[in-house]
């Protein structure tokens, strides 16, 4: 039976981390059918991490964080043309430029884009960005080259953070506007995003926090500057744009599949459910697009916009595309990631919006590195650190044990007088930038759906 | 030659940065940064540094998609 499977024809479409790490994991299983890639970007695979980090930093050029391949592939490369649709009875991929690509079984991993700002007009002027692609982060470490008097940050999450650390690093003026109570607050929690908010006005941020950019300013086609929701304005040349992603499905919307705005859903095999939730054995998710149940967090859909997920859950849909019924492997890693930012690493593993209290388990909120250990009606369902990495694995196992919240002392050098308080994780439309972790599933007493922004 | 650090292993050790301090630095106490295009005087020491990563955190390759490996 896995024979058949290990021959025939694999479509993946994206050709970024999960496209690629799944196209490597398939060879690795043994698949001798043919393979053939598509992407619409026209560069070869890269790494996205560092377009918001190093590329920034100016240590590592945009066109120069191409990822490595970690064996031969032998596979058919379709780079600038995107897929325009799926017709999953004739299984065939339609290309942009015409041409039909027959499968026998489809991998989709076309990811995420920066969400633009909502005015396309301001959009337009001159010194406004995202950062998602190698062309945005290439063209920004530029204009930062130059010197800018201002650089406007719009999102306190993950990428404007990090964005605005580049900057202060590099000497430059930052304002970061953020339409919730702090920095971080909407994949982390009120505890942390309140540190956050100290680190960033540590750093020499100007971090205004609930409030909203109503406008942005040019003049000739330039930007000038921006103007809040409390009225104030300021002076920037740069305004980067970090309102979190939108899930590349539009181009499924015909394709009956269970695809829409919150991602594709699938089962915990990477199998995609038709519109209908009943699942497919031959069209398969992994990566950002993909929204999955996991039985950690009571088999809510989560999404996970993080390195490592892509990185896994294309290697267990690699598998299950060349194995049968029994053989197949449920994608059940405990999620993860880190972020750099203002000199100092920042872990998390489990899923810190999945809970209802949050305790300081080592270290103290003023000091540059802290343990925040998260629960849900009583067992450990995340931790978050700073300069702490080694205490991870502990926590992870506490996670995966499902042990009891708060953890037990001995677990870490608790600190004295730490109590649990509430997690405080907002509802995400208060915020400017989409949580990089989102629950989409449905809680009884909680609303965590992530919902489009209302600009 | 290009490398790329699972992030999510890494123990933040630094064996990497003493072998290859032109290509991975610690920026702080625990972050590691990385030069993704490794420059062809430093693909030994690059080599000896993803051998070295106690966690095996470090993937070293051609392009990915280049003639070679396509
Ligand atoms: C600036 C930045 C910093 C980041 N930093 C971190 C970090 O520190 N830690 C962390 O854990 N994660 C980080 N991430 C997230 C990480 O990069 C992503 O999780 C990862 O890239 C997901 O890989 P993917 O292959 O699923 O999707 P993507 O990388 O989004 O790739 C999808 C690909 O599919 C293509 N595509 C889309 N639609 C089509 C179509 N119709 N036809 C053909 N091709 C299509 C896209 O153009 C793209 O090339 C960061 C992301 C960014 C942008
Ligand atoms: S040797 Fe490995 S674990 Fe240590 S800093 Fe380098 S990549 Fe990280």
């Amino acid at each position: 039976m896995s024979g058949d499977l290990r021959s025939g024809r694999i479509v993946i479409v994206g050709a970024s981390l999960a496209g690629l790490r799944a196209a490597e994991a398939l060879r690795d299983e043994g698949f001798t059918g043919s393979l053939t890639l598509v992407g619409d970007e026209p560069h070869l695979p890269y790494d996205r991490p560092p377009l918001s980090k190093q590329v920034l930093l100016g240590r590592a050029r945009a066109e120069e964080c191409g990822l490595p391949a970690r064996r031969a592939l032998q596979a058919r490369w379709r780079l600038g043309v995107g897929a325009v649709g799926v017709d999953t009875a004739g299984k065939r991929v339609l290309l942009a430029d015409g041409e039909q690509v027959p499968y026998d079984r489809l991998l989709i991993a076309t990811g995420t884009r920066a969400r633009p700002w909502p005015d396309p007009g301001e959009a337009a002027l001159d010194g406004v960005f995202t950062v998602r692609t190698v062309g945005d982060a290439s063209r920004l470490a530029e204009r930062l080259d130059a010197g800018p008097r201002r650089v406007l940050v719009i999102g306190a999450g993950f990428t404007g953070s990090e964005i605005a650390s580049a900057c202060r690093e590099r000497g430059l003026a930052v304002t970061v506007a953020e339409r919730g109570r702090a920095p971080l607050i909407g994949a982390l929690g009120g505890t942390v995003g309140a540190w956050a908010t100290k680190l960033q006005l540590a750093h020499g941020v100007d971090l205004r926090c609930g409030v909203t950019v109503s406008a942005l300013k040019g003049e000739n086609g330039r930007l000038t500057g921006a103007e809040f929701s409390d009225g104030s304005r300021i002076d920037a040349d740069v305004a980067v744009v970090a309102l979190g992603a939108v899930r590349n499905t539009e181009w499924l919307a015909d394709s009956g599949l269970a695809a829409g705005p919150r991602g594709v859903a699938c089962d915990a095999g990477c199998r995609v459910f038709d519109m209908y939730g009943i699942v497919s054995d031959d069209v398969f998710v992994a990566g950002d697009v993909a929204r999955f149940p996991h039985p950690l967090f009571e088999y809510q859909l989560i999404a996970l916009e993080h390195w490592g997920n892509a990185v896994a859950q294309a290697e267990v849909a690699a598998h299950n595309m060349v194995s049968s019924g029994p053989h197949r492997r449920p994608h059940l890693s405990v999620p993860a990631f880190w972020s750099s930012q203002f000199g100092l690493n920042i872990k998390s593993v489990g899923v810190p919006t999945f809970s209802d209290q949050v305790v300081i388990a080592q270290g103290a909120p003023e000091e540059r590195r802290l343990v925040a250990v998260y629960g849900y009606r009583g067992r450990v369902t995340a931790a978050v650190a700073v300069n702490r990495a080694k205490w991870l694995e502990h926590y992870q196992r506490l996670i995966e044990t499902a042990a009891p919240f708060p953890p037990g002392p001995g677990a870490a050098d608790f600190v004295d007088g730490s109590e649990p308080v509430p997690s405080d994780v907002p509802d995400p439309r208060v915020l400017s930038h989409g949580p990089t972790v989102a629950l989409t599933g449905h809680l009884p007493d909680r609303r965590l759906t992530l919902l489009r922004p209302g600009g | 030659m290009r490398v790329v650090v699972d992030l999510n292993r890494c123990q933040g050790y630094a064996q990497c940065a003493f072998l290859a301090p032109r290509v991975f630095e610690l920026h702080g106490d625990e972050a590691l940064l990385y030069t993704p295009a490794v420059p062809a005087e430093q693909h030994e020491r690059v080599l000896r540094a993803a051998a070295a990563c106690p966690v095996q955190a470090i993937v070293v390759g051609e392009q990915a998609g280049a003639a070679g490996v396509r």
